[in-house]
């Protein structure tokens, strides 16, 4: 049952230096942040106290980790404790540490896009200013550093210049963006675009759509005509509904994750602005509540600041070595 | 918005309701229902401490031969907490100074500050008659400054141009240049957002603020922040010294922990709310208002205000005269009345704001359906005006055409107007004398005081 304390770290350390130095650069402000008083709570050979312990829940509550989920591991730590399986404060980091990995391991699946599939589809949806359209702008590099075609179309026909930034985005990378009027229909958009990528032949077709609040019915209504028509093009065609996420947002990211999940169907999620917060805890209350695959983290501005999210350098890089 | 944090206290007095008195003990227990409460709505943690601690000490030392039993007297030492916490008054912009008067907007990416930018110039052009100019400084993302031109014509204020390849120090001063020209009143400044970690971003609109020397510094974050809001308004406070906060994307919020932390750790007041997408969604933050509302007692106040400012007075009066008069209420109005209603956010929008709602089962709440309503609209506009003055001559063939037009069947067709029957009916006995007070007799005075027509 202990095996995977000792697997974990050096786990992490086996991934490729450059991710994990990015990660990092990235994710240096959550363990200044928390993870490092946390460190700072059990100096020395302190007794671990239930006030400690008590401290130590209130840590985890304030990096966005949620009730459920912080209440999970530390029940789990107090009963260790109270057997005396845990006794000094290393132990203790282990024990998050392994307890952390534990609950991201399920959802760490990597996106995998299916050859031939011609156009593969990825839709981007999520509320409002989360990122939407800089994280496709992100993906379109990422593809095609691969060696895939791309396309975008730009499905957010709502906002004000929102064709115009996601064109940007296209000269950008240099791939073609079907666009019509603003304030045309979404689901024509992405439907014109699907045909444009099949006769060319374009590998991935990511698709914009405008930010909307979960509470808005009638927006998420127009999602789900946007899917109809999606499938009225080909019912069988290779997808991936990928939804963004702000890791700044505390507890309520659940609940946007639950209802888009709801309506639409979610089979992937990006977590964006990771750079900016000091707590990436909600990445576990998602999984643990959702168990949708993360894809993505976003961890800087840069173009190429994508990441394929990976759950032991993701919780290594949080909780940092010890040497 | 703050409809978790509702059910949540709603739980927490119930619980005192039945006891006897405060002891450490029952005062402990429930404060601690409080403190999960509050984190679970994304407060931030140093401010649930003072905030915990505060009330405690407060309850322990009351006196308790007051009037109160100890449950009222516990929500009323809660209630009086979170007012203080949100800050205790409503304040709009200060704009008292030689025009043109600059306000600066900043926040974090993806905060809404563009779109609040409109909302702020057409609140100032239409309320406060002012001449407002906006010009963004956002040279980073693209568009930004395409999207700021786009709306400011269509609230119809003036635009400064600008692009992306300027230094935004440059393109501020030159804004103010021409506001000054052009005897502008208010000089709204968009800026890019930025990380308050980034020293160069922050570095860059520290310049811009003493470049320009706005009268109002605001801080735009969004309403869904967890636990990081605090140091990111920290932050920017420390940069810039703020003079105001304005929350945006209430709409969608289930939960208010960023609203109270980072008013308590900055010390500076709310200002607006942005509450929908359109250019018209922004209002004055009410914190009394907030705080009764997380309390579960409602926001009538708020309710009260929104029926006076979307209902036309006019056509109330001529509805009223119409319903004095005991005849002549026809589908016409009673489509008039839906529309109204919608209008106000519909049943689920007022619902939300009625005392005690947080209370109610999930499963009851979703039985008031709007989308009924939307049907039975649907319904009376494919009727002909005389079919709608004159419900009565609605046949069989009729009805078949009046459900084909509306997309629904027969039956629903028959039972709006089985429920406009029994409406007329009653309207019938309102009119007659003494109907009205008969009929709020039997309600048992189930509305609040103030709520009486």
């Amino acid at each position: 049952m202990f095996g995977f304390r000792k697997k974990s770290p050096a786990a992490a350390a086996s991934d490729s230096d450059q991710t994990r130095a990015r990660l990092d650069h990235g994710l240096k402000r959550t363990r200044e942040g928390v993870f490092s008083q946390l460190r700072s709570l059990f100096g020395g050979d302190q007794q671990l106290d239930p006030g400690i312990l008590d401290d130590f829940e209130d840590h985890l509550l304030t990096a966005d980790l949620g009730i459920r989920v912080t209440t999970e591991i530390m029940d789990d730590i107090r009963a260790r404790v109270r057997k005396k399986a845990i006794t000094t404060p290393d132990q203790l980091m282990d024990e998050l540490q392994a307890a952390l990995i534990r609950i991201l391991e399920p959802v760490c699946v990597p996106l995998e896009i299916p050859e031939n599939s011609r156009p593969f589809l990825i839709m981007m949806i999520g509320v409002n200013g989360v990122g939407k359209t800089t994280t496709i702008g992100k993906l379109a590099r990422l593809f095609m550093q691969q060696g895939a075609s791309v396309m975008l179309a730009a499905g957010d026909t709502f906002r004000a210049a929102a064709i115009e930034q996601l064109q940007v985005w296209g000269e950008r990378n240099q791939v073609p963006v079907i666009s019509q009027v603003s304030g045309s229909d979404s689901a024509a958009v992405i439907y014109d675009a699907l045909q444009s990528a099949r006769a060319r032949g374009t590998d991935i077709l990511i698709a914009d759509t405008a930010g909307r609040l979960h509470t808005r019915h009638n927006l998420m209504q127009e999602l789900q005509k946007v899917m109809r028509v999606v499938d009225k093009f080909d019912s069988g065609l290779p997808r991936e509904t990928l939804l963004v996420l702000d890791a700044t947002t505390g507890q309520n990211a659940l609940v946007q994750a639950q209802e888009f999940h709801q309506v639409v169907g979610i089979t992937g999620i990006v977590l964006t602005k990771l750079d900016g917060t000091a707590r990436g805890g909600i990445v576990f209350a998602l999984a643990r509540e959702l168990g949708i695959p993360i894809r993505f983290i976003g961890v800087g501005e840069q173009l190429d600041d994508l990441r394929p999210f990976d759950a032991e350098a993701f919780v290594g890089a949080l909780l940092m070595e010890r040497s | 918005m703050f409809d978790q944090l509702s059910s949540r206290f709603a739980g927490v007095v119930k619980k005192l309701r039945g006891q006897a008195r405060l002891t450490e003990e029952n005062i402990a227990e429930s404060m601690r229902e409080v403190r999960m409460a509050l984190l679970e709505a994304d407060v931030a943690l140093p401010v649930v401490k003072d905030f915990i601690a505060a009330v405690k000490e407060r309850a322990l030392g009351q006196d308790v031969s007051s009037s109160l039993n100890p449950g009222q007297m516990v929500i009323k030492i809660v209630n009086e907490e979170l007012v203080r916490l949100m800050g205790s008054e409503s304040s709009g912009l200060d704009l008292s100074t030689q025009p043109p008067a600059v306000v600066l907007m900043a926040g974090l990416q993806g905060a809404g500050k563009t779109t609040t930018v409109a909302k702020l110039a057409r609140t100032l052009k239409e309320q406060s008659h002012k001449k407002v100019m906006v010009v963004s400084c956002d040279v980073y993302r693209p568009a930004a400054i395409e999207q700021l031109r786009t709306l400011a014509g269509r609230v119809g204020v003036e635009y400064f141009p600008s692009a992306a390849d300027q230094d935004p120090v440059a393109i501020a001063g030159a804004a103010l240049a021409q506001a000054r020209k052009q005897f502008i009143d208010v000089l709204l400044v968009d800026t890019a957002g930025r990380l308050h970690i980034d020293n160069t971003m922050m570095d860059e609109i520290r310049r811009l603020h003493s470049s320009l020397q706005p009268v109002e510094t605001l801080f735009i974050i969004d309403s869904m922040m967890g636990q990081d809001a605090v140091n990111a308004a920290r932050a920017f406070n420390e940069a810039l010294d703020l003079t105001g906060v304005i929350l945006t994307k209430v709409d969608g919020d289930a939960r208010g922990g960023a609203a109270l932390s980072v008013r308590h750790v900055i010390g500076k007041p709310i200002k607006y709310l942005g509450t929908g997408e359109k250019e018209t969604e922004l209002s004055v933050f009410h914190p009394d208002r907030v705080a009764s509302r997380i309390l579960g007692m409602g926001d009538v106040l708020s309710l009260i205000e929104e029926v006076e400012q979307k209902t036309d007075r006019e056509k109330a009066e001529k509805f009223a005269k119409k319903l004095k008069r005991g005849k002549g209420f026809n589908l016409a109005d009673f489509r008039e009345q839906l529309q109204q209603m919608r209008s106000m956010g519909g049943l689920g929008g007022l619902m939300d704001k009625l005392p005690g709602m947080g209370n109610m089962p999930q499963a009851a709440m979703q039985q008031v359906n709007d989308k009924q309503f939307m049907r039975l609209e649907a319904i009376i506009d494919s009727m002909t005006p005389q079919e709608r003055v004159n419900p009565g001559i609605i046949n069989g063939s009729r009805k078949k055409r009046i459900a084909n037009g509306s997309g629904t069947q027969i039956q629903d067709v028959n039972r709006l107007l089985k429920q406009f029957n029994q409406m007329q009916k009653m309207m019938k006995k309102m009119s007659k004398k003494g109907g009205m007070a008969k009929m709020m007799r039997g309600m048992g005075g189930r509305l609040p005081p103030g709520m009486g027509f």
